[in-house]
């Protein structure tokens, strides 16, 4: 077999925090038996759903919950069956309140009997196929997927690159997708090259997973054999180091194009799909069952038995915890997503939605918060920086409320990756403040927008009355 | 259940301020114990007086300013011993003191602390000394007899190896290099301030473009327009001795004087130097054009501090001019 190629390009920066794999070789399991669910009207990047149900009504897996209406939005799905007992405002994990449905579970698990594989016949049945899924990009982003298959005419994708960086420390959901159902995401990956006539398609896989890549390249070799054609399907190794897989990094690292700022991978010509959304597709086009599950890492030094768990989307965390086996310490910090990115939870009572992929409970051993101090210059932040910024500096704008220093320092094009953060030796909360100063920015763009509005307005009344 | 909430990243990595000052220290020391070795016991004496009225001082002005105490962050050991090395060992101890209340409260406290000083307190110190006390600051010693003696007065005055070139008694380049010769306690020996820039290098506490920038740029300017340049070199170069007189006075600046000190050590200073590896490479640059104009056309041994010093003040400046565009940026979006 011959070595798959390793990439050329190499991003500047980036950091190296343990992999903290420890949960790669667990099987997934199934989790079962959930009380009720919290399904979120709103789990995708873009305008919320309508909720189409109503307290007392009786729904399966796969029932239509929330209908989605506009553009950017994608429909919800029940992920058991049972009774809908309230339809409430909640608030989510990142602080904003949002119409939630929940759903009594009647341990029956019927499947809506409309659920059928679908017939696709073209590319218009393709993309409304995956909306009518509620597929949303799987690795993290929860990017309406078939926004993201439907681009404009004029910049139809030449490459398909499906990130199997995962960079993120301890999860490994993706990594035990891959191993437990390559099929489906070669399925998932003919099927987009087919209905997007997407000539290429990179894989791309962090060096420390080499079973991945022979897993993948075996698949390719099983399917050329079985069907006699030659997908142009390369798997390439990329270097281990955080964040591989973010999207800019990733084509860059495999294509050597560079994403400018503020524009999508799609101005470049490529399409990036998490291998997770692809076995998605796969999966939906035999099954025809929308997206109501999801394969979450659950990891962290206070839970009893870590691994890789299949629950229902809307699922409570703490029933969740529960049900992978619970805790031996009293957690110290919870957090929803990777060890780098995610969210800190304050209570644990949220249901998980479609992009979740892990859930991190961490005992006092790994919960550490250092105090801050003054910055010692060391450029770390600037070294580590994947997009070539000056965190240091952004911090400091931040903490001066200076907007135009914060411009200047290209706020606006971080992709909040951490790194800084991590590599900081004064444990300052650099990602915060930066994230702050974008807010900062933000406003000030909104305040002289309106500022040159008013006096557009006030010229105009003034040109006109002398007159 | 109580859970502690914060921001992302949720793993940190291991290096802090105190870790970062440790290596510095370590890597200072082969020099400084090599500059005990040539100076005798009274270059230990200056050292532990130096690092101790440091640490003191810092100690004092942050109680007196009503802040945070930052003497666990190592800091102001570091400022201690750098300034105990750039000192010879002749110095009346009081004066000593006197620098390291400088360093501290002066140039580094007065500014807000660790990270506010915009200029290398050390460095600072060493020429505030050199202008107040000049003889004491230039009063040389080589070797004295008694190891143990902690008397200064009996000190052999004597030239540094850069004021000496020309004189048929100068050092070898091998005396040089290890360290048997003239001048302040921690740059005379070559050898150990090399084995301690490796180290901070191997540790990823520095990246070489500082040293390599200043160096180059010096070595490049003297070998091209010192007083016994290449243009006008008269030896054979057909033979080996021929090729040692070329490069004889490019090297003998190198390693005399306090470059190689100031280079790995002073220049790399974190709070003082610029940010990007294109301010780097800018502010090496600046040092060592500045360090040649000094020594050559200067009235003052003082080369190495003052062009650090006055790159220090331009670090701002360097930072502005090299800030570099984000990953992605084309020249059409960038923002003015």
């Amino acid at each position: 077999m011959p070595l798959p190629l390793r990439s050329l390009h190499a991003f500047a920066g980036g950091v190296h925090p343990l992999g903290n794999k420890n949960t790669d070789v667990l099987p997934s399991i199934h989790l079962h038996g959930f009380k009720e669910v919290e399904l979120l009207m709103q789990q995708h990047i873009g305008p919320p759903c309508t909720c189409v149900v109503k307290p007392g009504d009786h729904v399966d897996v796969g029932t239509l919950v929330g209908r989605a209406d506009k553009p950017m939005s994608v429909p919800i799905h029940s992920s058991i069956s049972g009774t809908v007992k309230e339809v409430h405002y909640v608030v989510s994990a990142n602080g904003a309140p949002v119409e939630a449905v929940r759903i009594e579970s009647d341990f029956n698990h019927t499947i809506n009997p409309f659920c059928k594989p679908p017939k696709v016949e073209s590319f218009e049945d393709f993309v409304q196929m995956i909306r009518d899924s509620g597929l949303v990009g799987l690795g993290g982003a929860a990017f309406p997927t078939y926004i993201k298959i439907n681009p404009p005419k004029n910049k139809m994708p030449d490459t398909l690159i499906v990130n199997a960086a995962e960079c993120e420390p301890y999860i490994t959901a993706d990594y035990r997708q891959i191993c437990e159902h390559p099929d489906d995401i070669i399925d998932g990956i003919l099927e987009v090259m087919k209905w997007l006539e997407i000539p290429k398609t990179i894989i791309g896989v962090e060096d420390n997973k080499p079973l991945v890549t022979r897993i993948f390249s075996h698949e390719i070799k099983k399917r050329i054999y079985k069907t006699g054609k030659h997908p142009d399907i390369e798997v390439r190794t990329l270097k281990t180091i955080y964040p591989q897989g973010a999207e800019k990094m990733l084509i860059y690292t495999l294509t050597g194009r560079k994403v400018p700022p503020g524009k999508l991978p799609i101005d470049v010509h490529t399409l990036v799909m998490n291998v997770s959304t692809l076995r998605f597709i796969g999966l939906y086009l035999k099954e025809g069952i929308p997206l109501t599950r999801k394969r979450m890492t659950l990891d962290g030094s206070a839970l009893n038995t870590p691994g890789n768990f299949i629950v229902p989307i809307g699922a409570r965390i703490q029933d969740i915890i529960e049900a992978a086996g619970g805790t031996r310490e009293e957690p110290k910090k919870i957090i929803m997503g990777g060890a780098m990115m995610g969210v800190a939870l304050d209570r644990i009572d949220h249901g998980i939605i479609k992009a979740n992929n892990a859930i991190l409970v961490f005992g006092s051993e790994e919960t550490t918060l250092p105090p801050e101090s003054p910055c010692i210059r060391c450029a770390r932040c600037v070294n580590s920086c994947p997009m070539d910024l000056i965190p240091c500096g952004i911090d400091k704008a931040t903490r001066l409320r200076d907007t135009e220093m914060l411009e200047k320092y290209h706020v606006m094009d971080c992709i909040e990756c951490g790194c800084c953060t991590y590599a900081c030796p004064s444990k300052r909360f650099l990602t915060q403040s930066i994230k702050n100063g974008k807010v900062m920015v933000r406003a000030e763009r909104a305040r002289i927008k309106k500022e040159q509005e008013l006096l557009a307005a006030s010229q105009q009344k003034g040109g006109s009355s002398p007159s | 259940m109580k859970l502690q909430v914060s921001h992302s990243p949720h793993v940190r990595d291991k290096a802090t301020t105190q870790s970062i000052m440790l290596d510095v220290i370590i890597a200072l020391l082969p020099a400084t114990i090599a500059g005990w070795y040539y100076f005798g016991i009274r270059a230990v004496l200056v050292t532990m007086v130096s690092v101790a009225s440091c640490v003191i001082f810092e100690y004092l002005s942050r109680r007196v300013m009503k802040r945070n105490n930052t003497i666990s962050d190592l800091s102001a050991v570091v400022t201690g011993l750098l300034l105990a090395m750039n000192l010879p060992v002749s110095i009346p101890i009081y004066m000593v003191v006197i620098g390291a209340a400088f360093a501290i409260v002066v140039v580094k406290q007065m500014f807000g602390g660790i990270g506010n000083n915009f200029v290398n307190p050390a460095i600072a110190a060493r020429i505030f000394l050199v202008i107040a006390f000049p003889k004491a600051m230039t009063s040389w010693v080589v070797r004295v007899g008694e190891w143990y003696s902690l008397k200064s007065v009996d000190a052999v005055s004597s030239a540094t190896p850069l004021t000496q070139i020309k004189a048929p008694d100068a050092p070898s380049l091998w005396k040089l290099f290890i360290g048997d010769k003239a001048g302040c306690i921690g740059e005379v020996c070559i050898l150990a301030l090399l084995i301690g820039a490796v180290y901070l290098m191997v540790r990823h506490v520095i990246r070489p473009w500082i040293p390599m920038a200043y160096i180059g740029t010096f070595f490049l300017l003297v070998f091209f327009f010192g007083h016994s340049n290449v243009f006008n070199f008269s030896g054979d170069l057909l033979t080996s001795q021929g090729w040692a007189d070329l490069f004889h006075e490019s090297l003998y600046m190198l390693l005399s004087g306090g470059l190689i000190l100031g280079a790995f050590f002073m220049a790399t200073d974190y709070v003082t130097s610029p940010l990007t590896t294109k301010g780097k490479l800018l502010f090496g640059m600046g040092c060592g054009i500045l360090t040649f104009l000094i020594r050559y056309y200067g009235n003052m041994a003082e080369g190495v501090s003052f062009s650090i010093i006055l790159m220090n003040i331009l670090t701002p400046h360097i930072d502005d001019w090299t800030m570099g565009k984000p990953f992605g940026e084309v020249k059409e979006n960038a923002k003015v």
